[in-house]
């Protein structure tokens, strides 16, 4: 049983529909799962959330939450499903207790009901729950929105880019909280465009342009990854990025944190470039052996791509 | 029905905690009749006069002081030449210069016809009219004083009466105005503005993908602000009543009914703009261009619809506050009944559907 089947959907934007959004985009989330939807900016994610939370027609294709249409049956389709916005949207005059309270009775519920569900996000803002919500931190905002989309136990919960503009901290605190509400059965669909984000997902879509490059779990898509990875540094890494992109042997090359990362054509390329950096007389030149991750995984599959 | 209750609960927070805009809401109505009542009238009080008296005898003396005694003059100079009389109207100072010919009092016993000069400055050429026929009124009262009765031969005697508002109050003309103008601001601007900005915050986002049907959202938005306008409503009516003591001469229940019914017109405009803005500022803009000027305009309350042209004339009819500022004279001033503005209230009733039927079907149930 699918909690979300996405299939051939395509949307347009714009008079002349010149700006493609989504460019015929399938896709099946399984129930219980926790599902990332990874991406840069303008990759098209908030309009896919926005099609399955019923806020917006495709052009084309059809969408199905919980065996629902989002078209036909969007009316249930809105009782059922939570949703969070990229940008925080509750009501900012109001208190952290009222903001709950109001969205718990507009789903038709109460705090009481549903407080096992919310119980470990809210404690943690509860000690502010007269302050207003246009007062409270950026994390703390976040867990807000999170108890105020979860306080009706949604089947299905859309959470478009909770973590953006949040501290690392507090990311990592989110994604616990999300792994913690996996364990109640609810389905998520979560998106953001940090990569290192992907790992804790059950099953990532790699989405660029309004297409989607890869679906896989996490280590499925590093697996498919395919060529051998290095990871080089030297005092002077501009130059070195320039030389080792024209050495034999060498498939791609990019900047990634403190070292570049080297892609090779074929495991016995390695030679050359073993040889280039140990003639070097830079100081602290080293290089290294990696696996790769979703973000090199990211950056082949948009060259191959384009 | 819970829901749509604790949308309205949350709306009153909303406004209660916006202290300035509410202050505004509120204070708008007292603020705008003070004004109006004491301020901005087109009453004629006080006008200063210069005499300009070339015969100094009684019968002079005895008209000029009735003619300071009256609150519409004030006598500001006593002038010597003609001269002066040019030069003091371009000191701006007075309003109007009365000459009164040599032998006054003799020619008029004599004689018995004498001549006064008004002269008035007629820049502004309402106000020169009334002071000069306020003038003539009484010199024509001095003139009946003396002949003492007597009849005289082949006089007309004309005798005017102004019907329901004897003292020509400016009062009567702008309480029914200002009603239709803090109605409408309060009413179109303050709900499309609301609206419009759960657009802008995202919080209709999260409205649209709940179980809250779109429309009741809507509806609930627009509750307080009615709220809000009976209060306003009580507001004026009683400054009016107490302060600026103008009678309500019809029957109290179907003014404050006519003006909730108006409220609901005003409502629906603003729901229906909020329909179609996007952002908070075109909603203003909207409802300032396309109903506040219309309303000051066109709805005969600071200039009258008889005059003005053909298409002018026309176009008023869709003004819904031009109908209310009808029904309002009507009703207060008049003291008429139902039977005399069923048919302004009719059209009221009709705009009002229409409007909210507009409304509704233009509603977004998605984002585009």
């Amino acid at each position: 049983m699918n909690a979300v089947v996405v299939e051939n959907i395509i949307k347009t934007y714009g008079k002349k529909k010149e700006v493609q959004a989504l460019d015929d985009i399938s896709f099946e989330v399984n129930k219980g799962e926790l599902f990332g939807l990874i991406g840069p900016d303008g990759a098209g994610k908030t309009s896919l959330f926005r099609i399955l939370t019923t806020l917006l027609l495709a052009d084309s294709g059809t969408a199905k939450v919980d065996s629902l249409d989002v078209v036909k049956d969007f009316k249930a389709i809105r009782k059922r499903v939570g949703y969070m916005p990229g940008r925080f949207s509750l009501y900012q005059d109001l208190s952290v207790e009222e903001n709950l309270e109001f969205f718990a009775t507009i789903f038709n519920t109460s705090i009481d009901e549903n407080y096992d569900l919310i119980k470990d996000i809210y404690v943690q803002i509860e000690p502010f729950r007269k302050r207003k919500a246009g007062k409270l931190s950026g994390g703390m905002k976040q867990k807000l929105a999170l108890s105020c989309a979860l306080i009706h136990r949604p089947s299905v919960l859309f959470l478009d880019e909770p973590t953006t503009g949040v501290d690392a901290v507090s990311r990592k605190e989110f994604w616990e909280m999300l792994k913690g509400l996996k364990q109640q059965g609810i389905t998520m669909l979560v998106s953001t465009p940090y990569m290192d984000e992907a790992a804790l997902c059950d099953k990532v879509a790699l989405i660029q342009k309004g297409k989607i490059l890869s679906i896989d779990t996490p280590v499925g898509i590093t697996e498919k990854f395919g060529r051998p990875l290095m990871a080089v540094r030297s005092s002077r890494m501009l130059q070195l990025l320039q030389q080792v992109k024209e050495l034999p042997g060498v498939q791609d090359a990019y900047p990634f944190g403190e070292y570049h990362h080297v892609v090779l054509k074929e495991d016995d390329a390695v030679a050359p470039l073993l040889d280039f950096i140990r003639t070097r007389k830079d100081e602290g030149a080293e290089i290294t052996v990696v696996t790769p991750d979703i973000e090199d995984c990211f950056i082949a599959l948009m060259k191959t791509d384009t | 029905m819970k829901q749509f209750f604790a949308f309205i609960k949350k709306e009153f927070y909303h406004i209660w905690r916006d202290k300035r805009t509410m202050f505004i809401l509120l204070g708008m109505p007292v603020v705008q009749i003070v004004i109006f009542g004491f301020a901005l009238t087109n009453e004629v009080k006080n006008s200063k006069i210069a005499v300009l008296d070339f015969s100094k005898d009684d019968a002079t003396q005895s008209l000029i002081t009735q003619l300071d005694a009256s609150r519409y003059f004030d006598l500001e100079k006593n002038l010597v030449t003609y001269g002066q009389v040019e030069e003091e109207f371009k000191k701006g100072k007075i309003k109007m210069a009365v000459v009164l010919p040599r032998h006054f009092s003799e020619d008029l016993k004599h004689e018995n016809k004498v001549q006064v000069q008004l002269i008035a400055d007629a820049s502004d050429p309402n106000v020169a009219n009334t002071l000069a026929n306020y003038a003539s009124a009484i010199i024509m009262d001095y003139q009946e004083r003396i002949t003492n009765g007597r009849k005289m031969p082949y006089t007309i005697n004309t005798e005017v009466r102004m019907l329901y508002n004897p003292q020509l109050k400016g009062v009567f003309n702008f309480v029914p105005g200002v009603m239709a103008m803090v109605l409408l601001l309060v009413c179109t601007m303050m709900t499309a503005i609301t609206i419009v900005k759960e657009k802008e915050t995202g919080t209709m986002e999260i409205m649209l993908v709940s179980p809250m049907r779109p429309q009741l959202v809507v509806l609930a938005k627009a509750v307080p602000y009615l709220l809000l306008s009976i209060v306003n409503i009580a507001t004026i009516l009683l400054l009016s009543v107490y302060v600026l003591e103008m009678p309500i001469n019809g029957n109290l229940l179907l003014l404050v009914g006519e003006s909730i019914l108006f409220t609901l017109v005003s409502l629906s405009l603003g729901l229906l703009i909020s329909a179609g803005a996007q952002s908070q500022q075109t909603a203003m803009f909207i409802s300032l261009v396309a109903l506040f000027l219309p309303t000051v305009m066109l709805s005969g309350f600071m200039f009258p619809i008889e005059n003005m042209p053909l298409p002018l004339r026309v176009i008023s009819n869709i003004v819904p506050a031009k109908w209310y500022y009808s029904i309002v004279k009507s009703v207060m001033i008049k003291g008429m009944g139902i039977a005399g503005v069923w048919k302004e209230t009719i059209i009221l009733a009709g705009m009002m559907i229409f409007f909210l039927g507009m409304a509704i079907r233009k509603f977004k149930i998605r984002l585009a």
